[in-house]
């Protein structure tokens, strides 16, 4: 048969398993023999609080006037066991993150935001630095697997304690810290030689289980002579149950973070495989809390993926009492800035995309241990910009509530909101928008 | 002396009142009767005073313990001395798991034998141990020495670091990336002042050393398996 240049041909066509993204991974790991690490959370597409809506007020609901009226947003935390809980003036926390992971000027530049927004920040592993816990008002330190800086007289400053089982990007795993952040400093605080690959341990050193939790949580607090409140967090996986076993051990607060959550660093395959959704984990750790009689009276705090007033919204809305921002925290610092966009096309990635956060090159000065790079970070221009933030997502948080007729954001309500898709009405257990129903509903027809 | 009886005035008010200690208290000496294996005995302490508890405590007995010097005249279960920055915490019979574990420093005592994960994550913490010692011991054992008069479990210093571990009898097996070390004589001297200091009779020269092989320090494919 002749050949006919002017036949249709068969368009070239890349299949939808072997994407191009994933034959670039088979390369790169085929190339180097090593896996990817990277920092950030998951980055695939889950169900999250953007397919779920608020309902508004209607025929049947009053809502409150959009700017004048109040809608409070205080909350008080860790109200079971500690003397002295923490009064926060927004439901919005920062989250947990490492002087090691981040330079000094981002820690600081974190407590200078949260303390302008009236909100608490957190301590991560390695310790926690005076920069920080002299510009946060309130800080919770963390009490991890590694212990790195440990110690009772900076656990006696913290305003709050947070044991943390695991943490949304992997739960299950410990800590990494490449060579090329442990400078000096780092090195000091965590007793360990410069320049070696750090690994922190996955669980932690002297108890294992529930049972032995709850022996330790009162040793804190003999230790702190029981004044501050003790939070136990966990890495989204079994929600029920962890929040059960937390609430058994003795928290005054449960901290869940979902798969959404960021890390510092980790293996790429171990955030996008391990763990659960956000919005997987809420309405289960509520139930709990509810089936043990302790909703309200345990603190629930929310985290992974939290990016907007809305999202925080929801969250209340579904039985959070407050939520916690980090990887949203450090865009708002000025990670990921497209002003950087040169430096961030030298190191192979874009702005916007760039997670390469181990490597300690960020342009943006946030993550790494780099002086010349840090010093691009101005803490006071950057904590008034985290401030501006926070407040932005309480407006949003606060006009939502108002819509729905409430005077405190606490106020929201699961009946206040629809889903858009099946798989977040089955995880948020709230109606199809346009139906009655959702997938698992009791005497429902699934 | 002040005597506190823990089954009738409770933790709480023994831990409060030995946290209250002063630098330059008077009250020295202190002595708790009837421990009955409460756990979070003389947590926290930041004095320079004495602690003799009189009989066998539960988890955590002298937990991140400062300048104090605590003594048990009994067993302890797991966690003693866990992070303890400074101070003597001394054990006249056996302790559970994870005894000193984390330790940033002071001197940690054992006359019996220790559980497994002795010295586990230890920073600084000197540990004698008089008897064995049980598997996982020193793991990521950062600074600090562990002295093991008996012998020693499976894995001895698994990923360890930086502390030094000498072993007088036999060692089971090593832990990844631990090996033998030549014992020179600083640390000849080192182990001297151990044993003297925590009044056990004992002759360096019979002791092994053991440490890091340095081989895990940094990211190699052929070591990820």
């Amino acid at each position: 048969m002749a050949k006919d240049d002017h036949a249709p041909r068969t368009l070239p066509k890349y299949s939808s398993t072997f994407t191009p993204e994933v034959n670039a991974e088979i390369r790169r790991a085929a190339a180097t023999g090593i896996y990817d690490i990277r920092g950030g959370g998951a980055k695939r597409r889950v169900p999250h609080f953007d397919d779920l809506v608020f309902l508004g007020a209607s025929m049947s609901r009053y809502p409150l006037e959009g700017y004048r009226e109040r809608c409070d947003t205080n909350v008080v935390l860790g109200t079971r066991f500690a003397k002295k809980p923490i009064e926060l003036k927004i439901p919005i926390t920062i989250a947990g993150m490492s002087f090691g992971a981040l330079s000094a000027q981002a820690k600081e530049a974190l407590g200078r935001g949260a303390s302008l927004a009236g909100t608490s920040t957190t301590t991560g592993d390695g310790g926690m630095t005076p920069e920080e816990r002299g510009q946060s008002k309130t800080l919770v330190y963390q009490y991890l697997p590694s212990r790195y800086g440990m110690n009772p007289v900076d656990l006696r400053k913290a305003d709050a304690i947070e044991v943390v089982v695991g943490q949304g990007a992997k739960p299950g795993g410990g800590g990494m810290l490449l060579g090329q952040k442990i400078s000096d400093r780092v090195a000091e605080m965590r007793t360990l030689p410069k320049g070696i690959d750090q690994r922190s341990a996955c669980r932690h050193p002297d108890w294992t289980g529930p049972d032995d939790l709850e022996i330790k949580i009162l040793e804190l607090r003999e230790i702190t002579g029981w004044e501050k409140p003790i939070y136990v967090k966990v890495g989204a996986a079994r929600p029920y149950f962890d929040t059960t076993l937390a609430v058994k051990a003795g928290a005054d607060v449960v901290v869940i973070d979902g798969m959404q959550g960021g890390t510092a660093a980790t293996q790429d395959v171990f955030i996008e495989h391990v763990g659960i959704p956000t919005l997987a984990c809420i309405r289960e750790a509520v139930q709990a809390l509810q089936d043990l009689g302790m909703h309200r009276e345990v603190q629930l705090i929310v985290s992974g993926g939290i990016r907007s007033g809305a999202d925080v919204a929801k969250a209340l809305a579904l039985g959070a009492d407050a939520v916690s921002i980090g990887t949203a925290a450090m865009i708002a610092l000025g990670d990921n800035d497209p002003k950087w966009e040169d430096e961030y096309q030298k190191l192979g990635s874009t702005a916007g995309a760039y997670d390469d956060w181990h490597e300690g090159r960020d342009p943006a000065g946030i993550s790494t241990q780099n002086p010349e790079l840090a010093q691009r970070l101005d803490p006071v221009e950057a904590g008034r910009r985290l401030n501006n933030y926070l407040k932005v997502m309480t407006l949003e948080c606060q006009t939502l509530a108002r819509a729905c007729g409430k005077n405190h954001v606490q106020h929201l309500e699961p009946e206040d909101l629809a889903a858009l898709t099946l798989e977040a009405s089955a995880m948020a257990r709230v109606p199809l928008a346009g139906t009655k129903w959702y997938p698992g509903m009791p005497g429902g027809a699934f | 002396m002040q005597t506190f009886d823990l089954s009738a005035d409770g933790l709480r008010a023994l831990n409060a009142a030995l946290q209250a200690q002063a630098q330059q208290t008077n009250e020295t000496a202190w002595e708790v009767v009837n421990p009955r294996g409460s756990h979070a005995i003389a947590v926290g302490l930041d004095a320079p005073i004495e602690v003799t508890v009189k009989g066998s405590t539960g988890y955590y007995c002298a937990g991140m313990n400062q300048q104090a010097t605590v003594h048990v005249k009994g067993s302890v279960g797991p966690g003693v001395a866990e992070n303890m920055m400074s101070g003597t915490v001394i054990v006249e019979g056996d302790a559970s798991q994870y005894a000193g574990a984390t330790g940033h420093g002071g001197l940690l005592v054992i006359k019996g034998n220790a559980s497994s994960r002795c010295g586990i994550s230890m920073k600084g913490i000197d540990i004698v141990v008089q008897g064995n010692v049980g598997h996982m011991s020193a793991f990521m054992a950062q600074k600090g020495n562990l002295v093991v008069c008996g012998d020693a479990g499976d894995a001895l210093g698994d990923s360890i670091y930086e502390a030094r571990l000498f072993v007088r009898g036999s060692v089971k097996s090593l832990g990844a990336d631990c090996i033998e070390k030549e014992m020179r004589p600083e640390h000849i001297e080192i182990l001297t002042d151990l044993l003297d200091r925590a009044g056990i009779d004992a002759r360096p020269e019979e002791f092994r050393r053991y440490g890091s092989a340095r081989q895990l320090y940094n990211f190699d494919i052929d070591n990820a398996y």
